[in-house]
């Protein structure tokens, strides 16, 4: 898990320069990063807080980028399902990708035992540490360097690699190119529409493509 | 944007970090997902992504560029270039960056 702190602590002080390049005050920088704390929705939040794009659909944008979270939920229920309300409430809220990956493959059995809430307490400490220190030192380097070296753009490329990342088969490639086509061409719309046009679009054709395209045909040697 | 929106609108961020981490785990009763839900969510989280990050990097004030003597061109061809060859983020984060530090300071682009 070491080796993949530095990652997640590169990536902290990536994103607390890029609050601060993008035009966010010290103290919203600090608010942003210890209330939020999930790098992606943070640093998507960041072009559309800076475009002045009305709250829902800062909001709205946020939910989609942390959809894979709720993905997650489902199997963090086999864990600690039984567990008090407050207590589940508590636990989730700091369950960070880093953390679920690395839960699963300690205990793949899906099915609860008394180590795991220590476990799992060791793995957010350190996670949590890793993020939000390197980010908070972020936020205050960044106010020694100039903004003309357009260090918040590696935000952007933080981004980007984790766009790649998702990209597994012919589908997620399809409606990725949509959704980046979309909201460029529809980029002069008001509000940062565009954003939701390209969401709306990709999901759409995704979908289709799910229940309208048959399987690629197997290969027959009967073609004379 | 005014400071007070703005805090808002990080205040609404963190109830959903809250809201999508802890989604499955709230109600007592097991939910079922249905089908459409599931296949819908593999692409929106991409898609968000790919619509927040395509115009930063191709637009400059609400037009595509029109040049290639722009130092984001270069840093993204080269994270990519790294992201396919070793498939890791840090080093997606730092060629880009080295790249585009070079550029803005070394030839002013």
């Amino acid at each position: 898990m070491a080796g993949i702190s530095l990652g997640i602590s590169a990536w902290g002080l990536v994103t607390g320069v890029a609050m601060i390049k993008s035009g966010l005050s010290v103290p919203l920088a600090l608010a942003m990063s210890l209330l939020v704390f999930a790098g992606s929705s943070q640093l998507a939040s960041l072009p559309l807080i800076a475009a002045g794009a009305p709250l829902w659909v800062l909001w709205a944008t946020a939910f989609c980028v942390n959809l894979r979270f709720v993905i997650f939920s489902a199997h963090w229920r086999l864990y600690f399902g039984h567990l008090p309300f407050w207590q589940r409430i508590r636990l989730s809220y700091f369950a960070a990708d880093l953390n679920y990956v690395v839960f699963l493959r300690r205990f793949p059995d899906m099915k609860p035992a008394p180590e795991q809430l220590p476990y799992y307490w060791g793995g957010v400490a350190l996670n949590w540490s890793a993020w939000q220190v390197p980010s908070i030192a972020g936020i205050f380097l960044a106010n020694q360097v100039p903004t003309e070296w357009g260090l918040g753009f590696a935000g952007i490329l933080a981004l980007l690699g984790l766009s790649y990342s998702l990209l597994s088969d012919k589908g997620t490639w399809i409606s990725a190119g949509v959704a980046s086509c979309a909201a460029v061409a529809a980029y002069a719309l008001p509000l940062r529409l565009n954003i939701v046009v390209a969401i709306a679009a990709a999901v759409a054709v995704g979908l289709l493509l799910e229940h309208f395209v048959p399987p690629p045909p197997k290969k027959t040697e009967a073609r004379s | 944007m005014s400071a007070w929106e703005t805090l808002l609108g990080i205040v609404g961020m963190g109830l959903i970090t809250a809201l999508t981490r802890g989604f499955f785990l709230f109600p007592k009763r097991e939910l079922p997902l249905p089908d459409w839900a599931r296949q819908g969510l593999r692409y929106a989280p991409l898609a968000a992504l790919a619509a927040v990050v395509v115009p930063e990097i191709v637009m400059t004030q609400g037009h595509l560029i029109s040049t290639w003597k722009d130092a984001r061109l270069f840093a993204v061809a080269v994270s990519t270039a790294y992201f396919f060859w070793r498939r890791g983020i840090l080093g997606t984060i730092v060629s880009g960056t080295a790249v585009m530090l070079a550029l803005r300071l070394g030839l002013g682009w």
